[in-house]
C-alpha cells in the first residue's frame, strides 16, 4: 500500500518537473533571444529572467512537496 | 512525513539565533559598513565633481589665456605695422627732403653758373671788346702805313672775331 | 580542446584511484549488512540528536549534543543516554516492527524513535498505533544537530562581518582590503540590485540590514551545508523549521510596511467592477500568504533536493556494492556539489531578491 502511494507521488512529482522544465526552459531561451537582440539589456533581462523562473519553481515544488507529502515517508 | 513538519525546538532557537544575530549585525556590523560605503561612493562623487568643475575652470582659463595671447599679438602686429609705417614715412620724408635740398642745390648751382657764366661772358664781352679796341689801336697804328695791309688785315681780324 | 579532454581523463583515474581507498571500508561494511538507501540519505537530511562523524551509524563516532527538555521543570542530559542506551523492537501491525532507542540514566522514563523523543508509558514501552508512537512527547528544546549548526554558522557571519566592520571603523572610508574588499561588493550589489532595484528609492534605506541579514545567513548556512565534515554538513537551509522563520520574518516585514496603498489594492482593487473587487479580496488576502509560503518551499526543496542528488550519487557504490563504481559516482557527485555552490549563492539571492519585491509592493506609492 505504501509503496503503490510513493509510485503514484513519483510519477506526480515527475509531471511537476516536466511542466517547470518546459516553463524554465522557455523562459531561458527567450532571455537569451532578448539579450542576442539587445546586449545591453543583459542584466535587466537576466535579473527578470531569474525571478520569473524562480516563480515557475516555486509552483513546480509545491507540486514535488505534494509528492512528499503523498509519499508518506 | 516529518520532513516538511516543523519543528517546535529548532523553530524557537532559529527564532532567538536568527533575532539576535540580526540586532548585533544590524548594530554593529551592517552600519559601520554601509556608512563607510556611503562615506566613501559620496567622497568619490564629489571627488568626480570636483575634477569636471576644475576641468571646466582649466578650459575657461585657458580660453580666457587664448584670447589675451590673440589680444597681444594682434597689438603687436598693430604696433609692427604702425612701427613699419612710420619707418617708411620717415624715410619717404627723409628721401623728399633730401631730393628737395638736392634739387634746390642743384637749383641754385645752376643760378650760380649761370650768373658766373653770365658775369663771364660779360667779362670775356668786355675783355674781347678792350681786346679788339688794343688790336685795333696796334692795327691802326701799325698798319695805317698801307692801304692794303689796312684792309686785309682788317679782314682777317674780322673774320677772327667772327669764328671766336 | 584535446588537451582539456586528456586532462579530464587523468582527472577521473585519478579520483578513482582515490575513491578506492576512502570508499573501500565502507563497501566492505555495507557489504555484511543490507544498505538502505532511503532511509541512509533520510537520516542525513532530517535533524538528529548526535553530531555523527565517522564510522558506521551506530557505534561509529560521534558528538553527543545536549538533550533539553521541558517536561515538569527543564532537564538537560547529554544525548548519549539514548544512543548508548536500551534498544527495544516492538512489533506493530502487518508483520512491521519498530526499533526505538529507551534512555538510560538522566534520560530514563524518555525513548527516541525517529530522532523524536517520548515519554515512556505507564508499562514502560512505546506504544504504537499505525506507524507513530502514541505516547506524549515533553517540549524537546534540544541542541539538535541543526540548532548546533545554526549556532555555529550564525556565529561564524557574525565574526566575518565584525571583522569587515572593525576594519572599516580603523581605517574609515578608504579602499577595502582583505575580508572587506571580498565582502564589499556583494555587500553594495545586495543594497544596489536587490534593495534599490525593487523598493522605493526614499524607502529601501530601511530594509537594507534586513535584506543583508538574510542574504548571508541564507548563503553561508547553504555553504556550510555543502562541507561533508563536520562542522558543516547540516541539512540547516534545507529544513522547513528555518525556512517558515525566515519566510514568516519575510511576510512580517512586509505586512507591516504595507501602506495605504497596498491595503487598498488587497481589500478595494481599483479599475475592476465591484462585484470582482469583492470576489479578488479572498484571492488578495491568500496571494499575501502564498508568497511567503513559495520562499519557504523553495529553499527548501532546493537544498534538500541538493542534498539528496549528492548522497544519492555517493550511494550507487553502496547499492551495486562495487567499488569501480566510483569512477562514475564521485565525479558525478563532484559536479552536481560544484553546482550546489553556485545554487547556494542563487538561493541566497533569490530569497532577498523576491523578499525585497515583496516589500517594495508594499511600500510602492499610488501612480496613476
Amino acid at each position: 500500500m505504501t509503496g503503490m502511494f510513493g509510485s503514484i507521488a513519483a510519477i506526480g512529482a515527475g509531471l511537476a518537473v516536466l511542466g517547470a522544465g518546459l516553463g524554465i526552459g522557455r523562459i531561458g531561451g527567450s532571455a537569451v533571444e532578448g539579450i542576442a537582440r539587445n546586449p545591453e539589456a543583459a542584466g535587466k533581462i537576466q535579473t527578470a529572467m531569474i525571478i520569473a523562473a524562480a516563480l515557475i519553481e516555486g509552483v513546480a515544488l509545491f507540486g514535488v512537496v505534494v509528492g512528499l507529502l503523498g509519499a508518506k515517508a | 512525513m516529518d520532513l516538511i513538519l516543523p519543528d517546535f525546538g529548532l523553530l524557537v532557537w532559529t527564532g532567538l539565533v536568527f533575532c539576535l544575530l540580526m540586532f548585533l549585525l544590524a548594530k554593529f556590523a551592517w552600519k559601520p559598513i554601509l556608512n563607510a560605503v556611503n562615506t566613501r561612493e559620496q567622497k568619490i562623487s564629489e571627488a568626480l565633481e570636483l575634477a569636471e568643475k576644475t576641468k571646466i575652470e582649466m578650459q575657461a582659463l585657458k580660453a580666457e589665456n587664448d584670447q589675451i595671447l590673440k589680444e597681444a599679438r594682434a597689438e603687436r602686429d598693430q604696433i609692427l605695422k604702425e612701427a613699419k609705417e612710420a619707418a617708411n614715412g620717415m624715410v619717404e620724408d627723409a628721401k623728399g627732403k633730401a631730393k628737395d635740398e638736392a634739387a634746390k642745390i642743384v637749383e641754385s648751382a645752376r643760378l650760380t653758373i649761370n650768373s658766373e657764366k653770365a658775369a663771364a661772358m660779360a667779362e670775356l664781352k668786355n675783355h674781347v671788346a678792350s681786346l679788339s679796341l688794343e688790336i685795333a689801336e696796334k692795327v691802326v697804328r701799325q698798319e695805317l702805313t698801307s692801304d692794303d695791309k689796312q684792309k686785309a688785315l682788317a679782314t682777317q681780324l674780322a673774320g677772327e672775331i667772327k669764328m671766336n | 580542446m584535446q588537451q582539456a579532454g586528456k586532462f579530464s581523463s587523468l582527472l577521473q583515474i585519478i579520483v578513482f584511484a582515490l575513491s578506492f581507498f576512502v570508499f573501500q571500508p565502507f563497501a566492505k561494511a555495507s557489504e555484511e549488512e543490507n544498505f538502505n538507501v532511503g532511509e541512509m540519505i533520510m537520516h542525513h537530511i532530517k535533524d538528529a540528536h548526535e553530531w555523527h562523524i565517522a564510522g558506521p551509524e551506530h557505534g561509529g563516532t560521534s558528538i553527543y549534543l545536549p538533550v533539553i527538555l521541558h517536561d515538569n521543570g527543564f532537564k538537560v542530559f547529554s544525548s548519549k543516554y539514548f544512543y548508548h542506551g536500551k534498544e527495544v523492537e516492538v512489533a506493530g501491525k502487518d508483520s512491521l516492527s519498530f526499533h526505538y532507542m529507551e534512555g538510560v540514566g538522566p534520560a530514563k522514563g524518555y525513548a527516541l524513535f525517529h530522532e523524536e523523543i517520548y515519554k515512556l508509558n505507564n508499562n514502560g514501552e512505546l506504544h504504537f498505533v499505525g506507524e507513530h508512537p502514541h505516547n506524549a512527547s515533553p517540549t524537546d528544546l534540544s541542541i539538535t544537530k541543526n540548532v548546533a549548526s545554526l549556532l555555529f554558522g550564525s556565529f561564524l557571519i557574525l565574526i566575518i562581518m565584525l571583522t569587515v566592520a572593525g576594519f572599516y571603523r580603523k581605517n574609515g572610508a578608504v579602499a577595502p582590503k582583505g575580508m572587506a574588499k571580498f565582502l564589499e561588493p556583494i555587500i553594495v550589489m545586495v543594497r544596489d540590485d536587490i534593495a534599490k532595484a525593487n523598493i522605493d528609492k526614499h524607502k529601501y534605506h530601511k530594509y537594507v540590514p534586513y535584506l543583508l541579514t538574510i542574504f548571508f545567513f541564507i548563503w553561508i548556512n547553504n555553504m556550510l551545508g555543502l562541507i561533508p565534515i563536520i562542522p558543516g554538513g547540516a541539512n540547516l537551509t534545507g529544513n522547513i523549521t528555518i525556512t517558515l522563520f525566515l519566510a514568516f520574518c519575510t511576510l512580517l516585514v512586509t505586512v507591516f510596511s504595507g501602506n495605504k496603498n497596498y491595503w487598498g489594492h488587497i481589500f478595494w482593487m481599483p479599475g475592476i467592477p465591484v462585484p470582482m473587487k469583492i470576489f479578488m479580496i479572498p484571492i488578495e488576502l491568500i496571494g499575501i500568504l502564498t508568497k511567503p509560503f513559495a520562499l519557504m518551499i523553495r529553499l527548501f526543496a532546493n537544498i534538500t533536493a541538493g542534498h539528496i542528488i549528492v548522497l544519492a550519487l555517493i550511494s550507487i557504490i553502496f547499492i551495486n556494492k562495487n567499488i569501480a563504481w566510483a569512477g562514475l559516482s564521485v565525479p558525478m557527485a563532484l559536479f552536481i556539489s560544484v553546482l550546489e555552490i553556485l545554487v547556494a549563492f542563487l538561493q541566497g539571492f533569490l530569497f532577498a531578491m523576491l523578499s525585497a519585491l515583496f516589500i517594495g509592493a508594499a511600500v510602492e506609492e499610488a501612480h496613476h
